[in-house]
C-alpha cells in the first residue's frame, strides 16, 4: 500500500471496530478526499457515519469536539495543515483543555489528520510544517508517520486514544518515500518493505520512536520526509549514523533518544519546519539537559528557514541533501 | 505605457465617514428607553413548530410575550402552566437570586476571587431548563447558573467549585463559575466565548446520528455573536438539521460595550436566523412564561426532526459584569431601573398572585426560607474550605487530567514541584 491507501485503511478498519468512529471534513465524503485518503468509505459505512462539511475549519473541529463529548469518537480532516489555523481557538482552549478542565467528567477522544509539509511545490500555503505550534499545547498529542505501516498502525492507535491527537501526513511522501533528489525519478512505495501493510487491525503505539538506521558515529532525529532525506544522505557520506523517526512528538520518546546520544556523542535535529522556536528547539534542549557530558559537539539543527515556505525558490528552502550533507560534516569535524 | 496620474485630493468626492456605535446614556445622563420597542403581550403569532424557516421573519423582529400589563398570561404563546409549575418556576429563580447575592458578598468577603451574578436574567436560565427533559444537554455561557440551580443541582458542590476548595470536583482547576456538571447535563464551562456553540451542535448531531431522542440547548450573550463561532455553528446547526436550540442572552451590554458593537443598531440578533434558513424567535427574556413557551416549541421543532430554532432572548444585565467590574464607570445608573421589560422575578409573581395561587406574605417567606438554605449551604461549602486558606486540592493533582494518562515529561515536572514543596519547609496543607 501507499501511505494513502495505508490511512485509508486504518479508516475502514477503525470504522468497521467501533460504531462511534465517524469521519468528517471538507470533500471527504461522496468524493473521497482531495487525496482519496477517504475514498469508500461514505458507500461503505453511510453518509452519517462519513460526510463532507461546510468550509469552516473552527466549525468542522467545534462539532467533532462536541460529538466527542456526546460519545462518539470522529476523526476530522482539515484539508491541508495550513488551514488548521482557524480551528487553533477549538484545538488550543478547548479539545486540549476539555479533560484538565471538567477533571475528567468530559474528553476530546479526537484524531485530527491534516496532510502537512513541503516539497510539492505547494507554496506558501500548501507545505507549511505547523507541528511546533501543537507541541507547544498541553493536553494534545502530535504524531507524524513516515512509512505506510506506521501510517496505518499509528493512525489506529490515535482514533483508539482518549486524549486528541493531531496526526500529521507528509503529503510529499504519500505516494512513495522521498530522498530530497527532487531531479531524479520518484520512487513508489510498492518497492519499499514498509510498503507492505497488513490489511486487518494492528497497532503501532503512540510515544515510542524507531530507530530507522542504528549506528554509532551520531544521532540524527527526524520525523516524517526528513526521515528518508537523511537515511539518504546518510548512505552517500558513508557515515555510521543512527537515525531515529520519532514518529510521536508529544508525548516525547526521551528514553531512545537519550540511549542513543549517549553511545553516539553527537546529535543532528531535522525538521522541514522554521527554525526559530521549532521542534528542533525542544529537542536540542532536552538532549543538551539530559546528555551533556556525553556531546562531543555542539547539536546541529537542519531546519527550513525562517521565512514563509517559498513557491520558486522551494529546492533551496527545503533542508535537502545538500544542507544536511554540510551539517554532517560540520558535526563530524572531530571525530 | 502611460502612467495614470491620480488627483490625490479627490476634490470632486464626498469625504467618507467612519460610523462608531454609541450607546443613548452614559454615566449622568437621564435615561429614557421610550426608543425600545415593546410589542404587547398576546401580539406574536405562534406558528406550527414545522413551519418553514422562511416563514419566520415578522417572529425574528416583533417579540414573543405571555404577561400583559396587568400580569395576565395573554395571546396564543401562552404555554398555560399549573400554578405548581409556575410556583417552582419562580421558587428557581429566587434562589438563583439568593444564590447570586451570597456569592457576590463572599468575594467582596475575599472567599474567593471572581463572581458574575444573572440578576435581571433568571428567567432566560430557569424558565428554559423548565422547557426541556432533565436528559437533554445544555451548553451554557458563564451567566446560565440558573440551569443547574433549576435542576435542583447541589449548592454546595457550586460553592465548592467557586472557593476552589477540598470538595471542588473540578480540583480548583478552574476559576470560580466555570462548573461542570455532567449529570445534571451542563456542559464544562469554557473561559473562550461562543466556542460552546458548535460544539452544542456537534453534540446535537452526534445524537441525531445515533438515532437518539435527546437534544442539545446553547446559550451565548448577544457580544459574543460576533465571534466566528457563532457562524460556523448557524452553518452546521442549518446544513445538518440539528436538534439543537441556540440561545442568544441579549442583555444589551458585552461589559461596557453596548449591543451595537455586536450589530444591534441594524438589526435585531433572532433575524440572524432568517439569513442561515434557521426558524428564529425573539422572546421577552423577562417573561419567564414567554421564554418557557419559545423553548418548548423550539424543542418540540427539534425533537420532530424539522430543525434548530435560534433563540434571542431580550433583556437587561442589571448589574456588573462581575465582581471585576463598575458598571457605572459606562453606563447610567439608571437605566437598571428604567429598563421597559421589568424584572423577572416580580413579573413571574405578580402572575401567580393576580392568579390568587400566590402571595406577598408567602413571596417574603420564600425569599427569607431561601436565604436561609443558601446560608446553611454556604456554611456546608465552607467546611471544604474557602480560597487560599488551606483545605485545597492535593498539591499534586495539579498534573491530574492533561491527559488520561501522564507521561514522562509530567511526571518529571510533577516530581520536581513535590521536591520544591518539600524543600520549602512549608507544607502546603497549612499555605
Amino acid at each position: 500500500m501507499n501511505m494513502i491507501q495505508a490511512i485509508n485503511s486504518a479508516l475502514d478498519v477503525m470504522m468497521a471496530r467501533d460504531p462511534d468512529v465517524i469521519v468528517m471534513g471538507e470533500d471527504v465524503g461522496y468524493f473521497g478526499g482531495v487525496f482519496r485518503a477517504t475514498a469508500g468509505l461514505q458507500a461503505k459505512f453511510g453518509k452519517t457515519r462519513v460526510f463532507d462539511t461546510p468550509i469552516t475549519e473552527c466549525g468542522i473541529i467545534g462539532v467533532a469536539v462536541g460529538m466527542g463529548a456526546y460519545g462518539l469518537r470522529p476523526v476530522p480532516e482539515i484539508q491541508f495543515a495550513d488551514y488548521i489555523y482557524p480551528a487553533l481557538d477549538q484545538l488550543v482552549s478547548e479539545a486540549a483543555r476539555l479533560r484538565y478542565r471538567s477533571a475528567g467528567e468530559f474528553t476530546s477522544p479526537i484524531t485530527v489528520r491534516s496532510p502537512f509539509g513541503g516539497g510539492i511545490f505547494g507554496g506558501q500555503t500548501h507545505s507549511q510544517s505547523p507541528e511546533g505550534i501543537f507541541t507547544h499545547v498541553s493536553g494534545v498529542k502530535t504524531v507524524i508517520p513516515s512509512t505506510p505501516y506506521d501510517a496505518k498502525g499509528l493512525l489506529i492507535a490515535a482514533i483508539e486514544d482518549n486524549d486528541p491527537v493531531i496526526f500529521f501526513e507528509p503529503k510529499r511522501i504519500y505516494n512513495g518515500p522521498f530522498d530530497g533528489y527532487w531531479d531524479r525519478p520518484s520512487q513508489n512505495w510498492s518497492k519499499h518493505p514498509a510498503g507492505e501493510v497488513p490489511t486487518g487491525y494492528y497497532r503501532v503505539d503512540l510515544g515510542k520512536a524507531k530507530v530507522v538506521r542504528p549506528g554509532e558515529a551520531l544521532t540524527i532525529l527526524a520525523y516524517g520526509t526528513m526521515v528518508h532525506v537523511c537515511t539518504a544522505v546518510v548512505a552517500e557520506a558513508g557515515v555510521d549514523a543512527e537515525i531515529i523517526d520519532l514518529r510521536t512528538l508529544v508525548p516525547l520518546d526521551i528514553e531512545t533518544i537519550e540511549a542513543s546520544v549517549r553511545k553516539t556523542g553527537r546529535c543532528m535535529i531535522v525538521h522541514e519546519a522554521t527554525r526559530t522556536s521549532g521542534f528542533g528547539a525542544e529537542l536540542s534542549a532536552l538532549v543538551q539537559e539530559r546528555c551533556f557530558y556525553h556531546l562531543e559537539a555542539p547539536i546541529e539543527r537542519v531546519t527550513g528557514f525562517d521565512t514563509p515556505y517559498p513557491h520558486s525558490l522551494e529546492w533551496a528552502y527545503f533542508p535537502g541533501p545538500v544542507r544536511i550533507g554540510q551539517a554532517l560534516k560540520k558535526i563530524m569535524k572531530d571525530a | 505605457m502611460e502612467r495614470r496620474v491620480a488627483d490625490p485630493t479627490r476634490a470632486n468626492l464626498p469625504r467618507l465617514s467612519l460610523h462608531v456605535p454609541e450607546p443613548k446614556f452614559r454615566p449622568g445622563d437621564a435615561v429614557d428607553f421610550v426608543g425600545v420597542e415593546v410589542p404587547p403581550a398576546g401580539s406574536a403569532p405562534r406558528p406550527d413548530t414545522a413551519a418553514s424557516p422562511r416563514d419566520f421573519t415578522e417572529l425574528a423582529y416583533t417579540m414573543v410575550r405571555v404577561l400583559d400589563e396587568e400580569n395576565r398570561a395573554v395571546g396564543p404563546w401562552d404555554p398555560r402552566l399549573s400554578a405548581d409549575t409556575l410556583r417552582r418556576m419562580l421558587r428557581h429563580m429566587a434562589l438563583l437570586r439568593a444564590f447570586d447575592e451570597r456569592m457576590f458578598r463572599a468575594q467582596r468577603q475575599g472567599k474567593t476571587s471572581f463572581y458574575m451574578k444573572a440578576t435581571g436574567e433568571e428567567a432566560v436560565s430557569v424558565a428554559a431548563v423548565h422547557a426541556l427533559d432533565y436528559e437533554d444537554m445544555c451548553f451554557p455561557s458563564y451567566r446560565q447558573q440558573g440551569l443547574l440551580i433549576a435542576r435542583d443541582w447541589s449548592l454546595v458542590d457550586m460553592m465548592n467549585q467557586i472557593y476552589s476548595n477540598k470538595g471542588d470536583r473540578l480540583q480548583g482547576k478552574q476559576l470560580p463559575i466555570m462548573y461542570s456538571a455532567r449529570e445534571a447535563g451542563f456542559f464544562s464551562i469554557s473561559g473562550n466565548l461562543t466556542t460552546q456553540y458548535p460544539q452544542a451542535v456537534g453534540w446535537a448531531m452526534a445524537s441525531a446520528a445515533k438515532g437518539d431522542t435527546r437534544i442539545s440547548a446553547v446559550w451565548c450573550g448577544e457580544g459574543s455573536t460576533a465571534e466566528g463561532d457563532f457562524h460556523s455553528a448557524l452553518t452546521f446547526a442549518t446544513v445538518y438539521r440539528a436538534p439543537v436550540i441556540m440561545n442568544i442572552v441579549n442583555n444589551q451590554w458585552a461589559i461596557s460595550s453596548f449591543s451595537g458593537f455586536a450589530g444591534a443598531e441594524a438589526t435585531t440578533f433572532a433575524a440572524r436566523a432568517v439569513g442561515y434558513g434557521i426558524a428564529g424567535l425573539r422572546v421577552d427574556g423577562n417573561d419567564a412564561l414567554a421564554v418557557y413557551a419559545a423553548t418548548q416549541w423550539a424543542a418540540e421543532r427539534a425533537r420532530t426532526n424539522q430543525g434548530p430554532t435560534l433563540i434571542e432572548h431580550f433583556t437587561y444585565r442589571a448589574e456588573g459584569h462581575s465582581t471585576s467590574d463598575d458598571p457605572t464607570q459606562y453606563r447610567s445608573a439608571g437605566e437598571p431601573t428604567a429598563w421597559p421589560l421589568g424584572d423577572p422575578i416580580r413579573r413571574l409573581k405578580d402572575h401567580l398572585i393576580a392568579l390568587g395561587e400566590w402571595d406577598e406574605e408567602r413571596h417574603a417567606a420564600q425569599d427569607r426560607e431561601l436565604a436561609e438554605q443558601v446560608k446553611a449551604a454556604q456554611k456546608e461549602a465552607e467546611k471544604n474550605g474557602i480560597l487560599g486558606h488551606g483545605l485545597h486540592q492535593p498539591l499534586d493533582t495539579l498534573f491530574d487530567g492533561v491527559f488520561e494518562h501522564m507521561p514522562w515529561h509530567l511526571r518529571e515536572q510533577q516530581a520536581q514541584m513535590m521536591a520544591e514543596e518539600a524543600a520549602s519547609g512549608r507544607p502546603w496543607d497549612r499555605k
